[in-house]
């Protein structure tokens, strides 16, 4: 018969060596394995003072980014909640009155952009049917809280910071490749 | 005998039942630690630098749980059986020879609380009775998983110190006397018992594993088939009795073995050094801790490198193993002694 895969091994039932019978060998053997262990290097990441090292391109907590004049991009079209495979995007537009062309890029704005960290599953769909390059998700990390209401996140933590300085970089996951794939939408092949 | 020495015992007493207890509250940590690194993790490193206040900790969470004592569980037997376990297991710290002999003002300090002359059984009169503890708690729970444990750990110990007993006489026949006291006196200098009774002492200490029902023979409270065992209705501070009881019981076991076939508190080499009997008194008793320690760590080394024994394996080695054993080492050790007294 033909074996299904190279690394099965035969078995034998042989009868076992006196050795072999009182296992004191094999238990010595098996503590200096573990006694190797207790001196070697160890794996774990003290996480909140040291962090794994990340992708580049790693999908964590979402920024809604603003254009060079500081202005919110998002102009509310509801892409992205539609993108949305969890449904965790809900958002209330409303319209830009005069004056506040400073504040937001187009006629409509997002009022209420709010995303459910506990329903997201960082998928980055919404980065991809975003067609003002508003939405971006970025290598930080979603804290943990005791309570589910703080997991719902208003724009008050996803829109950037004002200031040029405080601005969340994406530039890893904004490549001209990148530019190009979201242009030609006959590659959304995923849909 | 004059108040003196009442007054010396009793603070002698109180200080041996306070390391008794931080020793054990200690291994709690020093086991999450070992089984940590042996797995190449880090362990507790929250509280405290390096963790070291997770003892207290641990303390300190079990004592503001609640305390629920099922409906139908009896209730006296339910709080007897963790004191028991607590009782006998600090009991037999009080026949170990900790040290040698203090002299202060020209008195002599034994560091040993009471020499009995039958040391060596009072220490397994309270390991027994240590059973009952198991026994009545896993009863007086009215559970079924923790009836099994306490068969299983009352059936266990049962067999067990057959031929830890069996072991011992073999070392009395070489030694010649009960008391803890004379039998680490005999062993000094490099005279240690395990290499008179080296088959003895493999016996003794695979027993002591079974008897502290430390891991692999941990079969009374195997977390995945009878969760918990004996204690699964145990919550609080009786729960806290005993998991600390069995800590304790290795710190004690650990010191009846170094005591018993590893020289108690005599150090190698000590007579060339050329010190003052206090001092040698002093690092005997250190070097004795240093024993106790290392074997504390033996404990736990075993414990995370094997599995667990399947019941009918336990039964098997306990009995066709380990007590035939124990007899041909007796036969042994009564033969050699036979021949060389006739010459």
């Amino acid at each position: 018969m033909q074996a299904l895969t190279n690394k099965s091994k035969m078995v034998s039932d042989k009868k076992m060596t006196f050795l072999e019978k009182i296992y004191l060998p094999a238990i010595v053997k098996g503590m200096i394995i573990t006694i190797k262990h207790f001196f070697r290097k160890k794996v774990t990441i003290n996480y909140p003072e040291e962090t794994r090292e990340f992708s580049k391109v790693y999908r964590g907590q979402h920024v809604l980014k603003r254009d060079e004049q500081g202005r919110e991009r998002c102009t509310a079209c509801g892409l992205c909640a539609v993108a949305c495979p969890a449904e965790a995007i809900t958002m209330v537009a409303a319209e830009r009155k005069p004056g506040e062309e400073n504040l937001y890029c187009e006629e409509k704005y997002a009022a209420v952009y709010e995303i459910n960290m506990l329903r997201c599953i960082f998928c980055g769909d919404c980065e991809e049917a975003c067609p003002k390059e508003a939405i971006f998700l970025t290598d930080r990390i979603v804290a943990s809280e005791y309570e589910r209401e703080p997991f719902i996140y208003g724009k008050d933590i996803l829109v950037e910071p004002l200031d040029p300085a405080k601005r969340i970089d994406v530039s890893a996951r904004q490549t001209e490749n990148v530019l190009k794939f979201k242009q030609n939408k006959r590659f959304a092949h995923n849909r | 005998m004059d108040w003196t020495i009442y007054l010396y015992k009793t603070i002698f007493l109180i200080v041996i039942l306070l390391v008794t207890l931080l020793v054990a509250m200690y291994s709690t940590y020093a086991e999450r630690k070992v089984a940590a690194f042996m797995q190449d993790r880090l362990g507790p490193n929250r509280a405290g630098i390096f963790g070291l206040l997770q003892p207290l900790a641990d303390g300190l969470k079990m004592f503001m749980k609640e305390e629920i004592i099922p409906l139908s569980a009896n209730k006296k037997l339910f709080i007897l059986g963790p004191s028991i376990a607590m009782t006998t297991a600090l009991l037999t710290g009080v026949v170990i020879p900790w040290g040698g002999t203090l002299i202060i003002f020209g008195r002599e300090f034994s560091l040993q609380i009471a020499d009995l002359n039958i040391g060596i059984l009072y220490v397994f009169a309270m390991v027994s009775i240590g059973v009952y503890g198991i026994m009545i708690g896993g009863w007086a729970s009215n559970n079924k998983y923790a009836l099994l444990g306490s068969i299983r750990a009352a059936s266990q110990m049962i067999s067990y110190e057959i031929a830890m007993g069996m072991s011992i006489i073999a070392l009395i026949l070489t030694t010649g006397t009960l008391s803890l006291h004379e039998i680490v006196i005999q062993q000094h200098g490099m005279h240690w018992n395990i290499f008179y009774q080296p088959l003895g002492f493999l016996i003794f200490f695979i027993c002591a594993l079974a008897e502290t029902n430390r891991a692999p023979f941990d079969l009374p409270e195997c977390e995945t088939e009878l969760i918990g065992g004996y204690h699964t209705e145990y919550s609080s501070m009786k729960l806290g009795f005993y998991l600390f009881s069995e800590y304790v019981n290795m710190f004690i076991s650990s010191a009846v073995i170094s005591t018993l076939y590893f020289g108690g508190y005599n150090m190698p080499f000590i007579d060339q050094l050329g010190l003052s009997a206090n001092a040698v008194t002093l690092l005997g008793t250190f070097f004795f801790f240093l024993k106790v320690f290392f074997f504390i760590f033996l404990f736990m080394w075993i414990r995370w490198t094997l599995p667990r024994f399947r019941y009918d394996q336990l039964m098997n080695l306990g009995w066709k193993g380990l007590m035939p054993l124990a007899i041909f080492n007796i036969l042994a050790t009564g033969v050699y002694y036979y021949f060389t007294e006739l010459t």
